[in-house]
């Protein structure tokens, strides 16, 4: 994975020195809250409902075990045990306190992270494929890219006021399993019929307020033309975005409002005008940053097919254990090495909250990812967290480890693997709470037994219109609101952040707490008695139409 | 009653005026009437708190009980972790909340 170089590492030591100061002077009085507000913003510093909250980067979301067991640390040292991983890859800290703040900082820098540009109208942290480098179908490892785009945004001095928040994913895979389609830069690594390599540019696609699917404004544009097409798609934006309405102020308004077409004529135009302004990097950087990323020695050459006796190994295994078996069919992704997988630790445990994880599995994870994944794990956006590189015959002693640490939820993908934000629980713009509403739809699934039969079926919850929990995009979606000073639960239904991206629409009247459970129930139960052979609960769902979950729901 | 409701500056952590200080318990905090604005002036530039405003709230047998949920939920700590609220204690402290 990729290292710090000394412009990088001299970048976040300037940044923890300059924040230190700024906080040191805020303590004595010297910055008011309205002047400090903005410059702890820029450093993932919030205040939120019960503290001040840290929002720390994971660009595309990867993780080295040293880096893991230091986000345990800091959760030990300066909060309360805990973390949440985020939709964004990221993770927060819910119980900061601000004369902490610098010391954190420092200690994230010294394991080559920060918490700069994770808050304020700038490029956040630029996501990812969570099996990239691993999987099977995808072209080529996107991070290169991915890491490519964070040098060019990192203290970007065009971008650091845009209109709005800027959020960038980059893919390599006809697999969608970033939600590409749903960011304001939606890139896919693709390959042309001459067989070269080039980006294919999705933009103004977004959740929140005003969910939109991003269209595809450039199938290919070469390589080594990447960062430059992506500064003319952010000059136009930041030329004409409508920095007058805050809730008119993201990319996704102004490519619709102009049109694609005439949005794209605009990229070109500046694009064409960049070409010979020397914006790309030299492709010895790439190439520079590309060596970071390569596979391990062990994993470059896949051979012909699975080890036999390593593949007899493992069936035994799982012929023992019904356990692990479910867990090994669930929570594994193919690798490209035919004796590895990507191995899925959930962090969704039955009644659990949703991406949250206590110090001491942090440091576990840490370990079983020296162990077991080259030094290396993932956050992935549906708050889980991967070992991306696993040997086939270590999948045993691993998932051992992870059930007896209470890590081995066997749930990836169903019902029970919820994606929530944080909600009213703890997020000062939430009308209404998520966790409590994820933690008793698991529960009610689980002591059921439907969860398995249901098979894939993606719920995802947000707290209010932001929409941090993707609930525009869950085959079924929950939002929360405030009802008169009530919280009330909107149900959706047919959403999608894969390569069939689509928007969940409304069923109805919202219900309250205990009632959104039992419709959801519902649902699962139109789709049981309605799908057809192999149908997911979302391939139901479109092809009989939302008639039959309202007639249950409501007649 | 009107009761005023911030954050400590160093630590975050959710505070009532009492009438002479602020507290991290929602109990103690007391009706400011209309001079809510003449305090939280004065506190803010002290940097006494961090963020103040004013909210209606009730006493009841139980204590103060603010209007609405969200500054429930700051007064006493996230429901979905009763071992992190003020209360650890009492078990059903999340009914209060709802």
């Amino acid at each position: 994975m990729y290292l710090y170089d000394q412009y990088d590492q001299a970048m976040v030591d300037a940044r923890v020195a300059e924040f230190r100061d700024q906080t040191r002077r805020r303590l004595e009085g010297k910055l008011s809250e309205d002047q400090f507000k903005p410059l702890r913003l820029m450093n993932g510093l919030y205040l939120q409902l019960h503290a001040y909250m840290l929002r720390v980067a994971v660009p595309y979301g990867t993780l080295s075990s040293r880096q893991m067991h230091a986000l345990a640390d800091i959760a030990d040292r300066y909060d309360r045990g805990y973390g949440h991983y985020t939709t964004r890859q990221n993770i927060q800290y819910n119980w900061i306190r601000l004369e902490d703040a610098p010391d954190i900082l420092a200690d994230l820098a010294a394991v080559e992270m920060h918490a700069i540009q994770t808050s304020g109208n700038c490029i956040r942290n630029i996501s990812s494929d969570h099996f990239a480098g691993a999987a099977a179908d995808e072209l080529v490892d996107p991070r290169p890219y991915a890491e490519l785009l964070r040098q060019w945004s990192s203290f970007h001095p065009e971008f650091t006021y845009l209109p709005r928040k800027f959020k960038i994913a980059v893919i390599a895979s006809d697999t969608d399993r970033a939600a590409m389609k749903l960011h304001d830069i939606g890139i896919q690594i693709v390959r042309n019929e001459a067989g070269e390599l080039g980006a294919a540019f999705y933009v103004g696609g977004g959740m929140g307020r005003t969910p939109m699917i991003a269209p595809l404004i450039s199938d290919f544009v070469p390589l080594d033309q990447l960062i430059t097409y992506a500064e003319a798609c952010l000059r136009v934006y930041n030329r004409h975005g409508r920095r007058d309405n805050k809730y008119k102020a993201r990319i996704k308004i102004l490519v619709h409002e102009l049109g694609p077409d005439e949005y794209t004529r605009q990229v070109e135009e500046e694009f064409a005008h960049l070409l010979d302004q020397g914006v790309e990097p030299p492709l010895a950087e790439l190439e520079r940053v590309k060596g970071y990323f390569e596979l391990p020695e062990t994993l470059r050459y896949p051979g012909a097919g699975r080890d036999p006796a390593l593949a007899e190994s493992l069936d035994s295994d799982l012929r023992q254990n019904d356990d692990f078996r479910l867990w090994f069919e669930r929570n594994t992704h193919s690798h490209r090495h035919p004796d590895h997988v990507s191995a899925v630790i959930s962090l969704k445990p039955v009644g659990g909250i949703p991406g949250d994880a206590s110090a001491e599995q942090m440091h576990l994870m840490a370990d079983l990812a020296r162990e077991y994944s080259f030094d290396e794990c993932r956050v992935m956006h549906t708050q889980n967290i991967v070992l991306p590189h696993v040997r086939i015959s270590d999948l045993r002693a691993l998932w051992t480890r992870l059930e007896a640490a209470g890590l081995g939820s066997p749930n990836l993908d169903t019902i029970e693997d919820i994606i929530a934000c944080p909600g009213l629980d703890y997020c000062s713009l939430a009308n209404a709470r998520s966790i409590p509403v994820a933690q008793k739809i698991s529960q009610r699934f689980a002591a059921s037994g439907r969860t398995a039969v249901l098979g894939e079926l993606k719920l995802k919850i947000s707290g209010c219109i932001n929409a941090c929990g993707h609930h525009h995009a869950g085959h079924i979606g929950i939002l929360g609101v405030d009802r008169k000073g009530k919280e009330n639960y909107q149900l959706l239904l047919g959403g999608s952040e894969a390569q069939d991206t689509s928007l969940a629409r409304i069923t109805g009247p919202g219900f309250d707490e205990d009632g959104i459970v039992g419709a959801v129930e519902k649902a699962t139960d139109v789709y049981l008695a309605n799908r057809a052979e192999g149908e997911r609960f979302l391939d139901t769902y479109r092809r009989i139409g939302m008639e039959p979950f309202k007639e249950a729901l409501y007649g | 009653m009107i009761v005023l409701t911030g954050n400590d500056l160093k630590s975050g952590a959710v505070v009532w005026w009492t009438g002479a200080d602020w507290s991290v318990h929602v109990d103690d905090a007391v009706d400011v009437g209309d001079e809510a604005d003449i305090i939280t002036a004065r506190e803010e530039a002290a940097r006494r708190v961090n963020a103040p405003y004013a909210i209606e709230a009730a006493r009841d047998e139980r204590g103060v009980r603010p209007a609405h949920i969200k500054d429930r939920i700051r007064a006493l700590g996230p429901t979905v972790r009763p071992d992190l609220t003020l209360k650890p204690a009492e078990p059903d402290i999340g009914n209060w909340v709802i």
